[in-house]
C-alpha cells in the first residue's frame, strides 16, 4: 500500500473535509485508502456485514466533480463512513445482524443516512452489531462476533469485545477502517463500545435524530449518534445527522445548533456534578483512578466540581430490563414471515405454525430471551406489577437528574465499570452482561445527551472512557466538557496492527 | 414471582416462538434469574408518581389531511411494499390457508 494511503486513513472527519476542499487530495483517493483498509481487516475483525466499496467511490466521485465545478460542498463532503446495519439503506441489505432479516433490501433510505449522504458522505459498508442491537459485546450477531482491534498488554492474544451493540462501528473507527461511523444507543450502545476502543461517541437528546428507517428495538430509548476519533468530528457528524423529521412522531421540532462552531474547552463558570451513587463497590481500580483524573482535568479547565446525588441509580438497570424488553417484544412482533425477511413453513402447518417456526428460526437466543421477558411483563395480571411500576420508577430516575441539574451543568462519570472484557467472558450469564450497562442506562432512561471520550489506558493497556451527561438539548455543554477532557488526556494510543 | 415450565411455554406461545422441550427447560432458570433481579423495583415507594409516557416533553402532531402529502409514506407503491415479501402473489402478501 502506498504511504500516502496510510496517511489518509489516519485522518479524521474535519481533516478529510478540509483536505478535500483545499485540493490537498481527492475524495476518491480517501475512499480508495479506506476501502483498502476495510478489505484488509474483514477476515480478522469481521467489523462489516457487507462492505460497499463501490458506494464509497461513487459518492467520492460526486464530491470531486462538485469541487471541480466550483459547487458548494456539504458538511461531510468527501468523508467515507461506516453505517451500522440497523439503518435502512435503499438497495443495500439491512439485517440488524439477524437471520430473520437476512436478504432484506429496503426500498427506502433512513432519514439519518439520507442526511449524511446529502452532506457529502459516502458509505464504506454496513457495520456488524449485536442482533437487533441487543447486547454489550457484539457476541449476539448472526453474522459472527466482531473482534476488537485492541489486545491486552500481557502478551496474550485473547480476542476482546469491541463493546456493543455498536461493536462493528467502534472496531472499525479504532482500527482506521473508517474515520467515523453511525451508532445507535438504547442503553449505552454508542458510549460503551466507544469507551472499550478508545474513541469518542455521543448519544444526543432523545428526539434529536430521526428514528425513521432505523430498525426499532425500544422506541422510547433508541437514539442515533456519531462515533468518531475526537470530539470535533462527533460535533460535525451529529450536526449532519440531527434535525426535525415529520416522519418520526417523537422527533424534536427545534433548530439544530452549530455545535462545531460553538466548541469551547473553557469551562469557567460551569459546574460539574459527581454523582455519589456511581461510586460502587467493586469498581475497577483503574476506572476509579481515571474518574479522579477526569475531575482534576475539568477543574483545570475552570469548572467547579460539586457533589450530587442521583438516589434511584441502583434501580435504573432493573427498570431498563423491564421497559426495553417490553418495547422490544412489541416492536419485534412485526417479524412474522409475511411481509419481509425469513419465512419458515413447516409442511402441513397453518398460519400460526408458520409464525412460530419463522420466529424460532430467525431470532437468536438473546433476542428470544428479551421478547419472552417483554411478553411476560406486559401480559395480563403482571402488567401493573412490572411494566407500570417500572415506568413510575423511570419517572423518579428522570426527576433525580432534573434535581441534580439545578446544582450543576453537566455530570461526569465513568462510561463503563471496566475496560473491554474478553469474548466469552460474560456471555454465559445474561445478568452479568446486563450489569456492564450500569453507568450508561440512567441517562438513556431520562433521554439525556451523553457522550464518552477516551481518558487513557487502564492496567491492561486497554482504553478507558469518561462519560459526560448533560441537560436535555444541551449537547453543546456535553461536547465542550468532552473537549476539555480530550485536550488534557492527549489520548493518542491506537491498536497495533496485527490483522 | 417465579415462572414454571408451563408458564414459560405459555409465554412462548403468546410470543409466537416455537420452543423445544430442551429450550424450555433451559429458559426457566434464566427467566427466573432475571425476574428475581427486577423484583427489587417493588421496594420503591411510588405513591403519587405518574408512570412516564414521554421522556422529553413533546407535542403530538397531526399531518395534513391530504392524500400522499408525503409521497414517501403515501400510497401508490404496492410493488415496492411487496418487494421483500417471501411469497407475494397477484399483488398480495401470500400466507398459508387460514380458513378450514
Amino acid at each position: 500500500m502506498p504511504e500516502t494511503s496510510n496517511a489518509l486513513t489516519e485522518l479524521g472527519v474535519a481533516a478529510i473535509r478540509e483536505g478535500v476542499a483545499k485540493g490537498s487530495f481527492s475524495a476518491v483517493e480517501v475512499a480508495e485508502a479506506f476501502n483498502a483498509n476495510v478489505a484488509a481487516a474483514q477476515q480478522a475483525l469481521n467489523a462489516f456485514i457487507v462492505p460497499t466499496p463501490e458506494k464509497a467511490l461513487e459518492a467520492a466521485k460526486v464530491v470531486d466533480a462538485d469541487r471541480a465545478a466550483g459547487k458548494p460542498l456539504g458538511k461531510m463532503a468527501g468523508v467515507p463512513i461506516g453505517m451500522k446495519d440497523l439503518f435502512a439503506t435503499r438497495g443495500v441489505q439491512t439485517t440488524a445482524a439477524s437471520h430473520i432479516l437476512e436478504g432484506f433490501t429496503p426500498e427506502y433510505e433512513s432519514t439519518v443516512s439520507q442526511k449524511l449522504w446529502d452532506a457529502g458522505a459516502g458509505m464504506l459498508g454496513k457495520l456488524n452489531l449485536d442482533q437487533f442491537a441487543m447486547g454489550s459485546s457484539n457476541e449476539t450477531s448472526y453474522f459472527g462476533n466482531v473482534i476488537s482491534p485492541w489486545r491486552r498488554n500481557d502478551g496474550g492474544n485473547a480476542a476482546l469485545a469491541p463493546g456493543g451493540s455498536s461493536g462493528g462501528s467502534s472496531a472499525a473507527v479504532s482500527a482506521r477502517l473508517c474515520p467515523a461511523a453511525t451508532g445507535t444507543d438504547t442503553g449505552g450502545s454508542i458510549r460503551q463500545p466507544a469507551a472499550f476502543t478508545g474513541i469518542a461517541g455521543i448519544k444526543p437528546t432523545y428526539g434529536r435524530c430521526s428514528r425513521w428507517g432505523i430498525v426499532a428495538f425500544a422506541s422510547s430509548l433508541d437514539q442515533a449518534g456519531p462515533m468518531a476519533r475526537d470530539v470535533r468530528d462527533c460535533a460535525i457528524m451529529l450536526g449532519a445527522m440531527a434535525g426535525f423529521d415529520p416522519k418520526d412522531a417523537t422527533s424534536l421540532d427545534m433548530p439544530v445548533p452549530d455545535w462545531e462552531a460553538a466548541l469551547s474547552a473553557d469551562l469557567k463558570g460551569k459546574k460539574v456534578g459527581i454523582p455519589r451513587e456511581y461510586r460502587m463497590d467493586g469498581m475497577d481500580e483503574d476506572v476509579a483512578k481515571s474518574w479522579e483524573q477526569g475531575i482534576a482535568w475539568l477543574k483545570d479547565a475552570g469548572a467547579e466540581v460539586v457533589d450530587i446525588s442521583l438516589p434511584h441509580t441502583k434501580y435504573a438497570l432493573p427498570t431498563y430490563y423491564i421497559i426495553a424488553p417490553a418495547e422490544a417484544s412489541s416492536n419485534l412482533a412485526r417479524y412474522d414471515g409475511v411481509r419481509y425477511g425469513l419465512r419458515d413453513m413447516p409442511s402441513g402447518g397453518n398460519l400460526q405454525d408458520m409464525y412460530a417456526a419463522t420466529r424460532a428460526a430467525g431470532f437468536g437466543a438473546e433476542v428470544k430471551r428479551r421478547i419472552m421477558i417483554g411478553t411476560y411483563v406486559l401480559s395480563a395480571g403482571y402488567y401493573d406489577a412490572y411494566y407500570t411500576q417500572a415506568q413510575k420508577v423511570r419517572t423518579m430516575i428522570s426527576r433525580d437528574f432534573t434535581d441534580a441539574f439545578t446544582r450543576c451543568d453537566v455530570i461526569l462519570a465513568p462510561t463503563a465499570p471496566s475496560a473491554a472484557f474478553a469474548l466469552g467472558e460474560k456471555s454465559a450469564d445474561p445478568l452479568e452482561m446486563y450489569l456492564n450497562d450500569v453507568f450508561s442506562v440512567p441517562a438513556s432512561l431520562a433521554g439525556l445527551p451523553a457522550m464518552s471520550v477516551p481518558a487513557g489506558l487502564g492496567l491492561e493497556g486497554l482504553p478507558l472512557g469518561l462519560q459526560i451527561i448533560g441537560r436535555p438539548f444541551d449537547e453543546q455543554g456535553v461536547l465542550n466538557a468532552g473537549l476539555a477532557i480530550e485536550q488534557r488526556a492527549q489520548f493518542t494510543a491506537k491498536p497495533e496492527r496485527w490483522w | 414471582m417465579s415462572v414454571d415450565t408451563a408458564t414459560v411455554a405459555k409465554i412462548a406461545a403468546l410470543a409466537r416462538i416455537k420452543v423445544t422441550e430442551a429450550e424450555l427447560e433451559a429458559m426457566v432458570p434464566e427467566l427466573n434469574g432475571i425476574l428475581a433481579w427486577v423484583e427489587q423495583l417493588g421496594e420503591v415507594d411510588v405513591t403519587g408518581v405518574e408512570p412516564m409516557t414521554a421522556v422529553i416533553p413533546n407535542h403530538l402532531r397531526l399531518r395534513e389531511d391530504v392524500i400522499d402529502a408525503d409521497p414517501l409514506t403515501g400510497g401508490g407503491i404496492r410493488d415496492r411494499v411487496l418487494a421483500n415479501a417471501p411469497a407475494a402473489e397477484h399483488g398480495f402478501f401470500g400466507v398459508p390457508k387460514v380458513i378450514e
